[in-house]
């Protein structure tokens, strides 16, 4: 447990601070209220039969992916495009950094790819003298707050206007500016020059689709279908799970992911992006490249009860929806995914040692699954997360008040009359509480472990003076209703 | 009228700390016309072990829950949370023991949450009850999004004379009990109930009521520390109120 008490300092800081919860359940709240009203029945007919759908798709192509991998390689380069297989954010550094070099290329810019934010690709290229800019308002915002995202969807979901106004005046010089229409066109003013000026573009993908080649960009302010165009290099990025067989699954994924989402219909730019300019075509890039991530996929992929976490198609709704992500926020969690979905997969990639107490911070309320437009499985997936994280405990002696607590529990717990006797001693330990018994303040020689943590937030009822068992004993039935 | 034996699985928070909702329970089953058994063998489902990752630990309570109910025909559990355990959770712990998997899926048809009970086996929606207050319905999160229970339990509370049901705007968000994520995350816990509470209290309710007594320890318990006059109860006490 000691790792828990750093984490827990960051969890009180986020629950004690009023602004940042505001913040939280206000933009939380409206993304819940607007994907309700999305996927009603009737503006949305057949949404469940939509979810299974999505969800026998996702399986299906995993399940065959080393098919649908070739299938998209030779289609994209049909469309004289190139396809880089990459194991880690290394070689996708290298990939780009020897690209820019061949080309003497300076600037890059980029639009909003939680797949380069996971291999913290901006900072891998920096080092190397090379300027990428983040073009999404947010991750611009964020870019320049030097933090990392809030939200999947929504990254700077946690900063007021003030703290925009404020980031704005250090790094770009301007006039404090607090109100947002402005602080959009201050953003739009510096980021147009650098569309213009970039020489290579680099956008993630939320779909790549296998039998067309075509890689599908989903945003609302345009700056994703700037990156891919205005530079004379395009560079797509996704992991090897955003693939998916035919573009007319895209009918599928398309309204789930932005409904889900933002409530939206379909987001503002949908962008299908397959290849460079060609003959006769007025604009779009000279070459264009997909780069397609590994770090670690293989690995869940190679995992058969636990592959489902590859399903995620990067809605965000199970982070609105995650009571305990509105209370801790995105930044008390150890990666850039955070949320329920974080929860699942950080483990899955870095190991359940590292952070052990990732799948444990759960009610497992199931809020989640219940929204998750592709329906994975998330209180189940955590659940056997948190076996995992205690068998590896287990073998390293690292739990072994707990195991034993657990193994009398098990051992009372089978023999009826022992669990009566520590009922009763319970009930002749308990503290006297308040006038009905409830208890406020434990006596010094209680305020230890899970009781005085319990009594730290609640209040706590007392055992009762007779057990069910024991009453029943003395108990005639309820006469019959005649 | 239904008649017949029922096995009472009081689960053991209501064992232990709350007698009175499995007096209740048994009360109402009886005098719609089941004769209600309480086999003093049995202890807890096993829950607080396998949500802790503990399978193994889980798993030997399972059994001893297996086989102190191996001969009822029905088992009437006062909590969805239990229920679920039994009927969804059994098998995961013994995917690779085709035997006793056989056996689970014989008990997941028989184990039945309470209210879902009374709707769907007794077929009884109107046990005769009377309560005179202003009550809030808590969907508990098991029941709710693993067993599908939403508009029985308020059926159940629209047929007793002299309640009021006022809904509550976070009555399907989670009371952030969660076993011993309560204990192992107060501050999130305590957090959550919190934000459950101030939306209770902007109703007129004076009860909460549910079907899972864990979740009514945690709101009660932060209603208290509130220091408000709000009380919880679960809808067994409801329905055997007259």
């Amino acid at each position: 447990m000691s790792e828990l008490i750093s984490i827990t300092e960051g969890f009180k800081e986020t629950i004690g601070n009023k602004n940042l919860q505001l913040a939280i359940y206000k933009a939380t709240g409206r993304l819940i209220d607007k994907r309700k009203h999305a996927v009603t029945e009737d503006v949305l007919p057949g949404y469940q039969d939509l979810r299974q759908h999505a969800h026998n798709l996702k399986r299906h192509t995993l399940d065959h992916l080393d098919y649908y991998l070739e299938q998209v390689e030779k289609n994209v380069e049909a469309h004289g495009g190139k396809v880089v297989f990459c194991k880690d954010g290394a070689e996708v550094s290298d990939f780009i950094l020897n690209l820019a070099k061949e080309r003497a290329a300076r600037l890059i810019v980029k639009s909003k790819s939680m797949t380069t934010e996971e291999i913290h690709l901006n900072e891998r290229l920096e080092h190397h003298q090379l300027e990428a800019v983040e073009t999404d308002l947010g991750e611009y915002i964020l870019q320049l707050a030097h933090q990392r995202p809030y939200h999947i969807v929504a990254p700077a979901l946690h900063m007021t206007r003030y703290d925009v106004a404020e980031i704005f005046t250090k790094n770009l010089g301007v006039e404090n500016e607090t109100v947002p229409e402005k602080q959009t066109q201050i953003a739009r003013a510096v980021l147009r020059e650098k569309f213009l000026e970039a020489d290579i573009g680099i956008t993630g993908a939320n779909f790549v689709v296998a039998d067309s080649g075509a890689v599908v960009v989903v945003e609302n302010e345009g700056n994703g279908r700037l990156s891919s165009s205005a530079p004379k290099i395009h560079i797509a990025i996704a992991g090897i799970e955003k693939l998916i067989p035919r573009a007319q699954d895209l009918a599928v994924f398309l309204p789930l992911l932005g409904r889900s989402a933002t409530g939206q219909p379909l987001t503002v730019y949908t962008s299908f992006l397959s290849g460079p300019r060609r003959e006769g075509e007025i604009d779009g890039p000279e070459e264009f490249y997909l780069i397609l991530l590994d770090n670690g996929r293989t690995g869940l992929l190679a995992d058969k009860d636990k592959r489902e976490s590859l399903f995620c198609i990067r809605c965000g709704a199970c982070l609105n929806h995650c009571p305990v992500y509105r209370k801790i926020g995105g930044h008390n969690y150890p990666w850039v995914y955070s949320g329920p979905i974080g929860a699942i997969i950080t483990p899955q990639f870095h190991g359940v040692t590292q952070d052990p107490w990732l799948p444990f911070a759960s009610s497992l309320c199931g809020a989640c699954a219940e929204v998750c437009p592709v329906k994975i499985d998330i209180p189940r997936l955590l659940l056997e997360l948190r076996s995992e994280v205690i068998q590896a405990k287990t073998s390293a002696g690292k739990n072994r008040t707990e195991l034993t607590a657990f193994r009398v529990f098990a051992w009372v717990m089978r023999h009826p009359r022992l669990f009566e006797a520590f009922g009763l001693l319970g009930s002749i330990m308990a503290p006297s509480g308040e006038a009905d018994g409830w208890v406020r303040t434990l006596p010094f020689w209680m305020r230890v472990g899970p009781l005085k943590k319990w009594v730290a937030e609640r209040d706590l009822p007392p055992p009762a003076p007779e057990s069910l068992r024991k009453l029943w004993r003395k108990r005639k039935p309820a006469s019959k209703d005649k | 009228m239904p008649n017949g034996r029922v096995a009472l699985f009081a689960t053991c928070i209501v064992d232990q700390v709350f007698p009175r909702v499995g007096l209740a329970v048994a009360d109402v089953l009886e005098r719609i016309g089941y004769t209600v058994d309480f086999p003093e063998a049995q202890t807890c489902c096993g829950q607080p072990a396998f949500n802790s990752g503990y399978r193994e630990e889980a798993g030997r309570v399972a059994r001893h829950f297996l086989k102190v109910f191996r001969d009822a025909d029905y088992v009437v559990v006062p909590s969805g949370s239990c229920t679920s355990m039994i009927t969804h959770h059994y098998a995961q712990i013994f995917a690779d023991d085709p035997a006793l998997l056989a056996e689970i899926h014989r008990m997941e048809t028989r184990v039945w949450e309470f209210s879902k009970f009374l709707l769907e086996v007794a077929k009884v929606d109107d046990v005769g009850a009377s309560f005179d207050g202003a009550v809030t319905y808590h969907d508990s999160c098991h029941a709710l999004r693993e067993m599908g229970v939403k508009s029985g339990p308020r059926r159940l509370l629209s047929k007793v004379r002299g309640l009021t049901l006022h809904e509550s705007e976070t009555a399907e968000e989670c009371c952030g009990f969660g076993g011993t994520f309560s204990v192992k995350f107060p501050d999130v816990s305590g957090g959550m109930a919190r934000t459950k509470i101030d939306s209770i209290l902007k109703t007129p309710a004076k009860f909460v009521v549910s079907i899972d007594s864990s979740c009514l320890m945690q709101l009660e318990g932060a209603l208290r520390r509130a220091g408000s006059e709000v009380r919880t109860m679960h809808l067994a006490e409801v329905l055997a109120s007259r």
